[in-house]
């Protein structure tokens, strides 16, 4: 009978979360504002008006979700305190449903989300791939295997962008002894609006699809179906989301430090998470010019990208990169600094070259902002870019390269203790190491000429995706899950994951390069027998099916391990960052009492403290 | 001595990999197809340069990894720590300059290369390439400006094609010949052109691919490349040149110019004439028959329906096709092209689509 009722009363608050509410007040506002708009304005800017409907629809979802409350209150003059822990007399899972400001509750919910997410886009992923196991189209039509394909793209990458904001959100401000981010209704802000970008990306689907891929260039963009608006505003929304949660890191860095914590003692992820805000911050504006540009020509007949009017579609190209290349660095910064904070706790060394990791990644996030037109070789720009694009590209190569060594030093001689989280982390440099020599190739104009838009590119980027991204990502996510649910994840069932998932990557990165190079066309939905790649496809078809159930699998094992017994030790992995100096979970407040930093972060072998918690007055 | 031993280990399997994967590389996983044009040549060269270098970094790296892993793996009752070493600033100045050295020594070797693939060949043939969703045309400009669907070359000669797209943005791509352009939308076809060069050099049929997402039928936007030598190509060149000009088009039957127009405005990308399914509907047996629209309505396809559907494509969408598919500026593209006008060129379709039936193709059998 308990259990019933209890079961009954979970999916009621579930039913009555913010997330519910959310849905139906973008509903309801993108209606009325629609309708309302309609009658105001003639026929022929309809698409205008469902476009404004939709953005008040966004409005409307924060507005019913509560993320607005606490700013209309000030607004009427009323104070309001920040908002910890769930409503009263309901259990504390609940806190989950709603706009809480507590970072950890914010970090966890990006985190749910970006796997939610990732698993719609592999799933989109796997239909597509089913179709193109076999040459002729039998199981999808064009429009549906393009929007597929098109929404794998975007899906994937709010996926990431959700990931890259769970880390950040999650383990910035433990690691410099915080006890939240500088402005922690922002912070609820930005996750919860990209709540609705992603619902209008999926409503994207709905309403007639789209067709241009993930860039949106124009004129195809101009003249694709209705569902094309929907995914260039979903994108615009979700840039909010980016922007606001950059800031708060950029801000939570500089000021919230613990006391002792200079910049070159603070612990090596949170140089990349300040690197990746950095671009985030800076980079994310240009593609919100390019994306309401584009939704302006499209819905009004405003001229700024086709030229049968006198646009320009290279302008599009040139915005949309601008933003869109640095973005990958957003990806990957984070990953590369999972590995870089990994790597000394399992080598039990200290991190080869600190110094130098920090100022790569800088590096990268700086060299990342002058290389987007290496998109654009053969898209019409002039020779003379061509060259110049081509020259700062290949310098990439040094920062990442450095990164690289200074890992492979790390390990040498350390005393490697393989656990699932420090597999992944191996997993990931050789993965990453996959996208890193295959880029070269696609930098130097001459053998770009032959690749450029192959699956020779998509090869290449999911192997940086997946190496400076998911794999350390889930490093991260095995690492830290004592951490979050103060229960330990099963280690057989860890094991088995990367078993399935590295050897199953491997031949999925392979198989698409080797297509793309005997002449695969990327975004095709069919592809040539004529081409002799057959094997291949199967082999990339299969190998994605191997990743998608190992993904499962440690989804599955999240699920299980939080009934285990709680863990026994506070420092499962002997490390000598804070958060692991405090119980698991964390305290609401993290540090009940402050620490300083008296010595280097990743002194393993050395008996000198990272840091000292300080003695409080009195006791 | 034990130190000298692992960096021995290291050094020797590093070599040996790097031969074992670039032999993996070359010969097995990255083939390229077909070497059919002399930029093939260059290129496939500056790609295995590229494939040593994958080859060596990756076996490094790896090798590195792989090594440490098994080599430094933790004793189950170990419980001491790694060797306290921070770092070590000469390692981290040498990994820094020298991979800067390789990368400056690649790109001024690819701008020189680069610089040869652009450059003008003494005695090119130009050739008008328009990309349009979804087909191809070539113009001719030495066979009196004719067109035609497919594209003729003569071996051995160099040719610079001039490209523009009709509508969105297409792309050149043969993999045989390795080079790439995109053709974007211009405002005049005249002066702002994309140009792309090559040199066929292996007499043959090849396929064209459209490489840039250009909507629904992307994946099918193909067109014929023909190598040809000199006999074969004076024929295939005569073949083209009898095609009529528009000066001989007055004296054609409105069907027979209705079949010229069907490939000329590349109607053919999208309306099957055997009833194959396209992103349009089938012109055959089309007229006379009851067409569902998505309205649910039901129509009769006659004159007065084909005319407004030519002209007005989203007047009326036949059920089962999305509005928004097919130019909505025929009107303009008729009145433009310089014999007749919007009216006349219409109810030519019109006549030819009339021919399109069961009767006339088993007939022409």
């Amino acid at each position: 009978m308990n259990f019933i009722r209890n079961l009954l009363l979970g999916l009621w608050y579930i039913l009555t979360s913010s997330y519910i509410k959310g849905l139906i007040g973008q509903a309801l506002f993108t209606f009325l504002g629609f309708q309302f708009l309609n009658l105001l304005l003639p026929d022929n800017l309809s698409e205008f008006s469902l476009m404004i409907g939709a953005i008040i629809g966004v409005i409307g979802f924060l507005l019913f979700a509560g993320v607005l409350t606490d700013w209309l209150l000030w607004i009427g003059g009323k104070e309001t305190p920040l908002k910890h822990g769930a409503r009263e007399g309901r259990p504390e899972w609940t806190r989950y449903l709603g706009p809480d400001v507590n970072h950890k509750v914010i970090g966890i919910q990006y985190g749910y989300t970006s796997l939610f997410v990732l698993l719609v886009g592999g799933l989109f992923a796997l239909i597509f791939r089913l179709e193109l196991a076999q040459p002729g189209m039998q199981l999808l039509d064009y429009q549906q295997y393009n929007t597929l394909f098109s929404a794998h793209g975007i899906v994937m990458i709010v996926s990431i962008l959700l990931g890259v904001g769970a880390m950040l959100n999650y383990l910035v401000p433990l690691m410099i002894g915080a006890s939240d981010m500088s402005f922690p209704r922002l912070n609820a802000f930005s996750y919860w609006v990209s709540i609705p970008a992603i619902v209008l990306v999926l409503t994207g689907m709905a309403v007639g699809g789209w067709d241009t891929g993930w860039v949106g260039y124009p004129t195809l963009s101009l003249v694709g179906p209705l569902g094309t608006m929907f995914f260039l505003l979903g994108f615009y929304i979700n840039g909010i989301s980016s922007i606001a949660g950059s800031i708060n890191v950029l801000v939570t860095t500089a000021t919230l430090r613990a006391p002792g914590m200079s910049l070159f003692r603070m612990p090596i992820f949170v140089w990349a998470a300040l690197a990746t805000s950095l671009i985030q911050f800076t980079a994310t504006q240009t593609i919100a010019v390019a994306l309401t540009l584009n939704l302006l020509e499209r819905a009004t007949g405003l001229v700024f990208f086709n030229p049968a009017q006198g646009g320009d579609p290279l302008l599009y190209q040139h915005l949309f990169w601008f933003y869109s290349h640095p973005v990958v660095y957003v990806f990957v910064l984070p990953g590369l600094g999972i590995i870089s904070e990994l790597l000394p706790v399992f080598a039990r060394k200290p991190l080869f070259g600190y110094k130098w990791i920090a100022l790569s990644s800088l590096g990268i996030a700086l060299v990342g902002f002058l290389v987007w037109a290496h998109h654009m070789f053969v898209a019409g720009m002039s020779d003379t870019l061509r060259i110049v694009f081509m020259i700062s590209t290949l310098f990439v190569a040094i920062p990442t390269g450095v990164k690289f060594f200074s890992w492979v030093a790390t390990l040498w001689e350390g005393k490697i203790e393989l656990s699932t989280p420090m597999l992944f982390v191996l997993g990931a440099i050789s993965v990453f190491l996959i996208g890193g020599i295959t880029g070269p190739i696609l930098g130097t104009v001459p053998t770009d000429l032959h690749l450029h838009d192959s699956y020779w590119v998509v090869g290449h980027f999911h192997a940086t995706m997946f190496g400076g991204f998911i794999f350390p990502f889930f490093a991260g996510l095995y690492y830290w899950y004592p951490k979050i649910t103060g229960h330990m994840y099963k280690e057989a069932l860890g094991k088995l994951h990367f078993w399935l998932m590295v050897p199953g990557f491997w031949v999925m990165s392979f198989g698409q390069m080797s297509a793309g190079i005997m002449g695969m066309n990327r975004r095709y939905a069919d592809y040539d027998p004529a081409l002799g790649i057959e094997t291949q496809q199967v082999l990339v078809t299969l190998a994605a099916f191997v990743i998608g159930w190992s993904v499962l699998i440690m989804i599955y094992n999240f699920i299980a391990s939080a009934r285990t017994e709680p863990v026994v030790s506070m420092n499962p992995w002997g490390s000598r960052s804070p958060e692991w100096q405090i119980p698991s979970p964390a305290p609401e407040f993290n540090y009940d009492v402050p620490f300083e930093v008296v010595g280097d972060p990743y002194d393993y072998g050395l008996d000198k403290p990272y840091i000292r918690f300080q003695v409080v007055a009195g006791d | 001595m034990k130190k000298y031993k692992h960096a021995f280990a290291v050094f020797v399997l590093t070599i040996l990999s790097t031969i074992g994967l670039y032999a993996l590389f070359r010969f097995f996983l990255f083939r390229f197809p077909t070497q059919a044009s002399a930029e093939a040549v260059v290129i496939d060269n500056f790609a295995d340069i590229h494939f040593w270098l994958q080859a060596f970094l990756f076996a490094l790296i790896m090798v590195i990894m792989l090594y440490a892993v098994f080599a430094f793996r933790r004793q189950p009752d170990d419980e001491s720590e790694g060797p306290h070493v921070h770092g070590h600033t000469g390692l981290e100045i040498i990994w820094t300059i020298v991979p800067t050295a390789v990368v400056i020594g690649f790109a001024i070797y690819s701008v020189g290369i680069l610089n040869g693939l652009l450059a003008p060949q003494e005695g090119e043939r130009t050739i008008e390439v328009v990309g349009r969703q979804w087909s191809w045309k070539f113009v001719y400009p030495d066979i009196d400006d004719k067109s035609g669907t497919e594209l003729g070359l003569l071996v051995n000669e160099p040719v610079v094609l001039h490209m523009w797209a009709e509508d969105v943005i297409h792309s050149f791509w043969v993999p045989e010949f390795r080079v790439k352009q995109d053709l974007l939308p211009v405002q005049n076809s005249e002066t702002d052109y994309y140009v792309l060069r090559f040199t066929p050099t292996e007499e043959g049929e090849f396929k064209l691919r459209c490489a840039e997402i250009c909507g629904l039928q992307h994946s099918q936007m193909f067109a014929t490349v023909r190598v040809m030598n000199q006999t074969d190509y004076d024929a295939w060149a005569a073949e083209i040149a009898s095609k009529p000009g528009l000066d001989e088009l007055e004296g054609m039957t409105a069907e027979e110019r209705g079949q010229f127009w069907y490939t000329e405005f590349g109607c053919n990308g999208c309306h099957s004439l055997d009833g194959a399914a396209m992103a349009g509907p089938t012109w055959l047996n089309l007229f006379g028959k009851e067409e569902q629209l998505a309205d649910g309505t039901a129509v009769i396809v006659d004159d007065a329906y084909l005319y407004e559907s030519i002209l007005n494509p989203n007047a009326k969408i036949t059920a089962g096709y999305n509005p928004g598919i097919m130019p909505q500026n025929f009107e303009d593209q008729f009145n433009n092209f310089g014999w007749g006008d919007a009216d006349q060129i219409t109810n030519d379709l019109i006549a030819f689509i009339r021919t399109i039936t069961d009767d006339t193709t088993a007939s022409s059998r």
